[in-house]
C-alpha cells in the first residue's frame, strides 16, 4: 500500500487528535485495570465472545489509575475500575470515583468479608500471605503467629521483601486492626531486627533466598509460591521444592488475604454491562479460571481451588473487612518507617 | 547583539526579535506546565506528613540520592570520557569496532539490565551457586559483591547511562582542531598532559552535558532503585504518594527534587560563566590517530571491550537465553503491534522535540534575554522528573481544560464535549516532549555553541542572507547534533514507562509496558522477548547514530 504525503498526515493527525474511544459506542464497556494485562485479558475476551461486548481495557498502578479517574472526573471514559488490592478499592471509594450496585445474587456466595458493605466494589479473587518454612531446617511446630515472628529464636533467619510493597503494608494494617498500632510497632523492630538481610526483590527474590540457605523462613504470596512450584523453568521450581506453606494465627484470627476487586465508576456511561461483566468475573468458570491460570483463590468458597493449592490444605483467613485495610494503610506505612523496617 | 542585527537585517525570514522572544517564552511556558502544576503544590498544606518523614525517613532519601548521583558521576565520566577519548585520539586493535558498539548498551533500559544482574549474580543465581559448587562453601562462608545495593545500582545506572557522556564528549573530541593539540604537544607537555589540560577542559561543556543528563536520569530512575531497596528521593515520592496517601506531599517533595536540579543547572552555568569554548585558531586540521600498541594497545582493547561486554553483550545474552528456554511470549500479531506502537510514538516523539529544541535553541542564541533563558531553563528540566509525576503533571491541567470546556459548551449550547484531550496520544506526546526535551535541547545548543558568532557575521558580510547562512553555514555545521538529538529522544522514547503507562488510550500498550508487566509480576523470563525488542529496535538508531557522528567529522574537514 502506498500512502501519499498528504494521506499519511491526515492519518498522523486523525491518529493523535481524535480522542481514542473518549465517547463509547454501544456494545462497549471500558476498563481501568491494575492487574496486568496477562491476568485478566484472556477473561475479557471470552467474556466479549460470549456476549459480542467489546472490552476497551488500560492497565496501570492502581494509584496512578486512581488519579486519572479523579482528574477526568464526570467525563471519565472508564465504566469499571479493577485494582489487586481492597486499599485501594476503598481509597476510590472514600474519593468518591465510584458508584454503589446492589447485586443480590452474589451477596450470597461472596463472603461479607470481601465486599464493601455499601456494594462499592466485589472482590474477586483472593490470595494469603502465609509464612513460608524451609523443610529441613524448621521445625513447623515451632511455628504459630505472625506476632511470634519478632522472637530472638528467629534472629538472622527471616526473608521479607521492603515495606515499599503494598503487601506488606495491608499484612501490618491487618495486625493494626488486630493487636493494636503501639503492639505492632515494637512487633514490626523485632521483625525487623530478625531480618536475615536488608529487605531486596520480590516475593519470588525472598523464596529463592530461603531455598538457597540465606534464611529459614520468606513470607510471601500464594500465587508467587505457587507459580514458582508449576513453573517451567527448573530452578524456580526446585527452589520453591524447598519450602512448605505455614498457615499462621489459626488459633486466632486467622491468615492475613487480600482481594482483587472491581468497582463500577460514578461516571460508567455503559453501567448494566459494567455489571454484566462483574457477574461474569463471577461465574463459575472466570472463578475456576482464576485457581486454575493465576493460582489464586477464588472469591466464592464454593469454586474448587487447583491442585497445587489444595495440597497446602484448607486453612482460617482472617475475616477483617478489608476496608479496613485501606484505612490503616498510612499508619502501617508510617510504623514501618519508624521501626526502620526499609 | 552584532549577530541579532545582522541575522534579522531585513529578511522576513526571521520576523524580529519581539515576536521571536514571544513565540518562545510561550513555547517555553507551554512545556513548562507539568513541572508548574508540581511546583504549585507547594502551596498546598501537606499537615504533618512532612514532619513524619522529616523524624523518619527523609535524611536517608536524601543521602542515598546524593551518593547515588556521585556514584553515578563517577561511573560515566571514566566510563565514558574515556573510551571517547580512545576511541577519537587513538588506534587500537578493534577500535573501529568499539566507535559504534559502545553506544549500544544506551539501548538497555536501566531497570532490565538491573533485572538481568540480578539474575546472574544474586546469592542464588547461576554465578554464585557455581562458585559454591566449586568450593564447597555456603551462605556467609565467603564475600561477594552485592548487586542489590546503592553501588550496585550506581553501577547500573553508569553502564546504561555513559554513553551520553561518550557520545557529547566524542563529538567534542572530534570537533576539536589538531593544532591546538599540536600547540600543546610542542610546548613540552605530554599526551596525559595534554589531555587534562587542553583537551579536557576543551571539551567541558559537552561533557557536562552529558553528565547532566545522566545525572537527572539517574534523579528520575525509580525502577532500579525500588528494585534494589535502595530508598531514594524518588522511591520517596511514591511512597509517600501511594502508601501515606498524600498526593500533596508527595508532589511537594517532586517540586524540592525540581528546586534542587534547577540549582545545579545555575551553578554549573554560573562556574562557567564568561568562558568560551570557540576555536579561534582559522585552520581546523584532521585529526591524526595516535596509534597505541603493545601494552597500551591491548589495555585499550580491554577497557573498552569491558564496557561493551558488561554494559550490553551480558546482560543481552542473559535476555536471549531467558527468551529462548523459558520465555511464554510468542512472536505475534498482537507482538508486532507493540513494536509498532513504540516505533510511531517513538519517532512522533523525536521528530516534535527536535522542532521544539531548534525553536527554543534558537530564540536563546539570537534573543536570549533574561526571560527568554529562565523559560527555557524551566522548560528543560523535565528530564529530572520522574516519569509518573510528569505524568499527572500533564493529567491535571489537560483534564481541568476538557472538563472546563465541557461545562461551559454544556451551559452555552447543550453540546458535552468530553474528554477532548486527556486519555489521547497527544497527551501523551506532550507528557513526552516535558520530559525529554532537555535531551534534544542539551544537544542542539551544544551544536549551536559551536558556531562561532564571527561566522554568522563573515557569513553575512560576505553577502549571505540569514536564510542562505542558516542553510550554508548551520545546517551543515549542524547536521551530527541534529541527527543525534532526534536519535538520542527516540530511544529514550522507546524505553519509556511510567507516563506511557498512566496516560495511553485504550487498547494500546508498547514494548516497554509488556516488559514493565511481565517483569514486575516477577515473570523476568518472560518479560524477556519485549525487553531483547526493545534492545534490538534501539540498536538500529544507535548504529546510525554513530555513523552520522563518524560522517560529520570527515565532512568537516574535507
Amino acid at each position: 500500500m502506498h500512502f501519499g504525503p498528504l494521506t499519511l498526515r491526515l492519518l498522523l493527525i486523525s491518529s493523535l487528535c481524535l480522542p481514542q474511544l473518549g465517547l463509547t459506542a454501544e456494545g462497549e464497556v471500558n476498563v481501568y485495570s491494575a492487574r496486568k494485562e496477562k491476568l485478566i485479558k484472556p477473561l475479557l475476551d471470552r467474556f466479549t465472545e460470549e456476549t459480542g461486548i467489546q472490552v476497551n481495557l488500560v492497565t496501570g498502578k492502581a494509584d496512578a489509575l486512581l488519579k486519572r479517574l479523579q482528574s477526568e472526573g464526570r467525563n471519565s471514559p472508564a465504566d469499571l475500575l479493577i485494582t489487586t488490592d481492597a486499599g485501594r478499592l476503598h481509597r476510590a471509594k472514600i474519593s468518591g470515583v465510584t458508584q454503589a450496585i446492589q447485586l443480590p445474587g452474589q451477596n450470597k456466595v461472596i463472603p461479607e468479608s470481601y465486599r464493601d458493605p455499601e456494594g462499592h466494589w466485589y472482590g474477586l479473587s483472593l490470595r494469603a500471605r502465609p509464612i513460608l518454612y524451609v523443610q529441613d531446617k524448621v521445625d513447623p511446630a515451632k511455628l504459630s503467629t505472625y506476632e511470634a515472628l519478632a522472637d530472638r529464636a528467629w534472629r538472622k533467619r527471616i526473608c521479607i521483601r521492603s515495606s515499599d510493597n503494598i503487601y506488606n503494608q495491608s499484612l501490618v494494617a491487618s495486625m493494626i486492626a488486630a493487636d493494636g498500632s503501639e503492639r505492632v510497632e515494637s512487633w514490626a523492630r523485632g521483625l525487623v531486627g530478625n531480618f536475615a538481610r536488608p529487605p531486596r526483590g520480590g516475593d519470588r527474590d525472598q523464596i529463592k533466598a530461603a531455598a538457597a540457605g540465606i534464611c529459614d523462613i520468606a513470607i510471601a504470596n500464594t500465587y508467587y509460591f505457587a507459580a514458582m512450584l508449576d513453573s517451567k523453568d527448573q530452578a524456580q521450581k526446585a527452589a520453591a521444592g524447598k519450602l512448605r506453606v505455614f498457615w499462621p494465627n489459626q488459633q486466632g484470627r486467622g491468615t492475613h488475604v487480600n482481594v482483587s476487586g472491581v468497582a463500577v465508576t460514578g461516571s460508567a456511561r455503559n453501567r448494566e454491562k459494567a455489571v454484566r461483566l462483574i457477574l461474569f468475573l463471577l461465574n463459575d468458570d472466570s472463578q475456576q479460571w482464576y485457581a486454575d491460570i493465576n493460582g489464586e483463590y477464588p472469591v466464592r468458597p464454593d469454586v474448587p481451588v487447583s491442585p497445587t493449592l489444595e495440597k497446602w490444605g484448607t486453612f482460617k483467613m482472617d475475616t477483617l473487612n478489608l476496608s479496613r485495610l485501606g484505612e490503616l494503610n498510612p499508619d502501617a506505612v508510617r510504623l514501618m518507617d519508624r521501626a526502620g523496617w526499609k | 547583539m552584532a549577530v541579532t542585527a545582522s541575522l534579522t537585517g531585513t529578511h522576513p525570514v526571521i520576523s524580529g526579535p519581539s515576536v521571536w522572544r514571544g513565540g518562545v517564552v510561550l513555547v517555553a511556558t507551554f512545556l513548562a506546565m507539568p513541572v508548574i502544576v508540581i511546583l504549585g503544590f507547594l502551596l498546598v498544606p501537606a499537615g504533618e506528613v512532612w514532619q513524619h518523614l522529616v523524624s523518619t525517613v527523609l535524611r536517608d532519601y536524601v543521602l542515598n540520592s546524593l551518593l547515588l548521583m556521585l556514584g553515578v558521576s563517577i561511573g560515566v565520566l571514566i566510563l565514558g570520557v574515556g573510551s571517547a577519548w580512545l576511541t577519537s585520539m587513538c588506534r587500537f586493535p578493534g577500535s573501529r569496532l568499539f566507535e559504534w558498539s559502545l553506544l549500544l548498551p544506551m539501548a538497555m533500559p536501566a531497570y532490565i539490565i538491573a533485572y538481568t544482574y540480578t539474575g546472574l549474580f544474586d546469592f542464588a543465581g547461576p554465578v554464585q551457586s557455581l562458585l559454591r559448587e566449586w568450593t564447597g562453601w555456603g551462605y556467609g562462608d565467603y564475600w561477594f559483591p552485592e548487586i542489590r545495593s546503592l553501588e550496585g545500582a550506581a553501577l547500573m545506572l553508569s553502564l546504561v547511562l555513559f554513553p551520553y557522556v561518550y557520545l557529547l564528549s566524542r563529538a567534542a573530541f572530534l570537533g576539536q582542531s589538531l593544532c591546538v593539540l599540536d600547540v600543546s604537544r610542542t610546548l613540552g607537555n605530554g599526551p596525559w598532559r595534554t589531555f587534562f589540560t587542553v583537551a579536557l577542559p576543551m571539551a567541558r561543556p559537552a561533557i557536562v552535558a552529558g553528565l547532566s543528563l545522566a545525572l537527572m536520569e539517574t534523579l528520575a530512575d525509580y525502577g532500579t532503585v525500588q528494585y534494589f531497596g535502595v530508598a531514594t528521593f524518588t522511591t520517596g515520592i511514591f511512597r509517600t504518594w501511594f502508601g501515606l496517601d498524600s498526593t500533596a506531599a508527595a508532589a511537594q517533595l517532586s517540586a524540592v527534587l525540581l528546586l534542587f536540579v534547577f540549582v545545579l543547572v545555575l551553578l554549573e552555568r554560573g562556574s562557567r560563566r564568561s568562558a568560551r569554548y570557540h576555536h579561534t585558531s582559522q585552520r581546523h586540521q584532521a585529526l591524526r590517530r595516535y596509534p597505541l600498541t603493545g601494552w597500551r594497545g591491548t589495555g585499550a582493547a580491554l577497557f573498552c571491550f569491558g564496557i561493551l561486554f558488561f554494559g550490553f553483550l551480558l546482560p543481552a545474552g542473559q535476555l536471549l537465553i531467558w527468551a529462548a528456554t523459558t520465555a511464554e511470549e510468542r512472536l505475534d500479531g498482537q507482538f508486532l503491534s507493540l513494536v509498532w506502537h513504540s516505533l510511531e510514538l517513538a519517532g512522533i516523539a523525536a521528530l516534535l522535540a527536535l522542532a521544539l529544541a531548534l525553536i527554543l535553541g534558537y530564540g536563546r542564541r539570537l534573543y536570549g534575554n533574561w526571560a527568554v533563558q529562565f523559560a527555557v531553563r524551566i522548560a528543560g528540566m523535565g528530564y529530572a522528573v520522574p516519569g509518573t509525576v510528569i505524568a499527572v503533571g500533564v493529567m491535571i491541567p489537560f483534564a481541568a481544560f476538557d472538563n472546563g470546556l465541557d461545562s461551559w459548551m454544556r451551559n452555552q449550547f447543550g453540546i458535552s464535549t468530553g474528554l477532548l484531550l486527556s486519555g489521547t496520544l497527544a497527551a501523551l506526546l506532550f507528557a513526552y516532549l516535558v520530559r525529554f526535551l532537555a535531551v534534544s535541547l542539551q544537544t542542539v545548543e551544544a551544536g549551536l555553541a559551536r558556531i562561532r558568532p564571527s561566522m554568522d557575521e563573515v557569513s553575512r558580510s560576505m553577502g549571505a542572507g540569514a536564510a542562505e547562512t542558516v542553510r550554508r553555514v548551520h545546517i551543515p555545521m549542524l547536521k551530527g547534533s541534529l541527527v543525534t538529538a532526534l536519535l538520542l529522544v527516540f530511544v529514550d522514547v522507546l524505553k519509556e514507562l511510567p507516563a506511557t503507562l498512566i496516560l495511553r488510550p485504550f487498547n494500546f500498550n508498547t514494548l516497554a509496558v509488556r516488559a514493565y508487566e511481565l517483569a514486575s509480576d516477577e515473570r523476568l523470563a518472560d518479560a524477556s522477548l519485549a525487553s531483547l525488542t526493545i534492545v534490538a529496535v534501539g540498536i538500529v538508531p544507535v548504529i546510525l547514530l554513530s555513523r552520522s557522528i563518524g560522517r560529520s567529522r570527515h565532512e568537516r574537514t574535507a
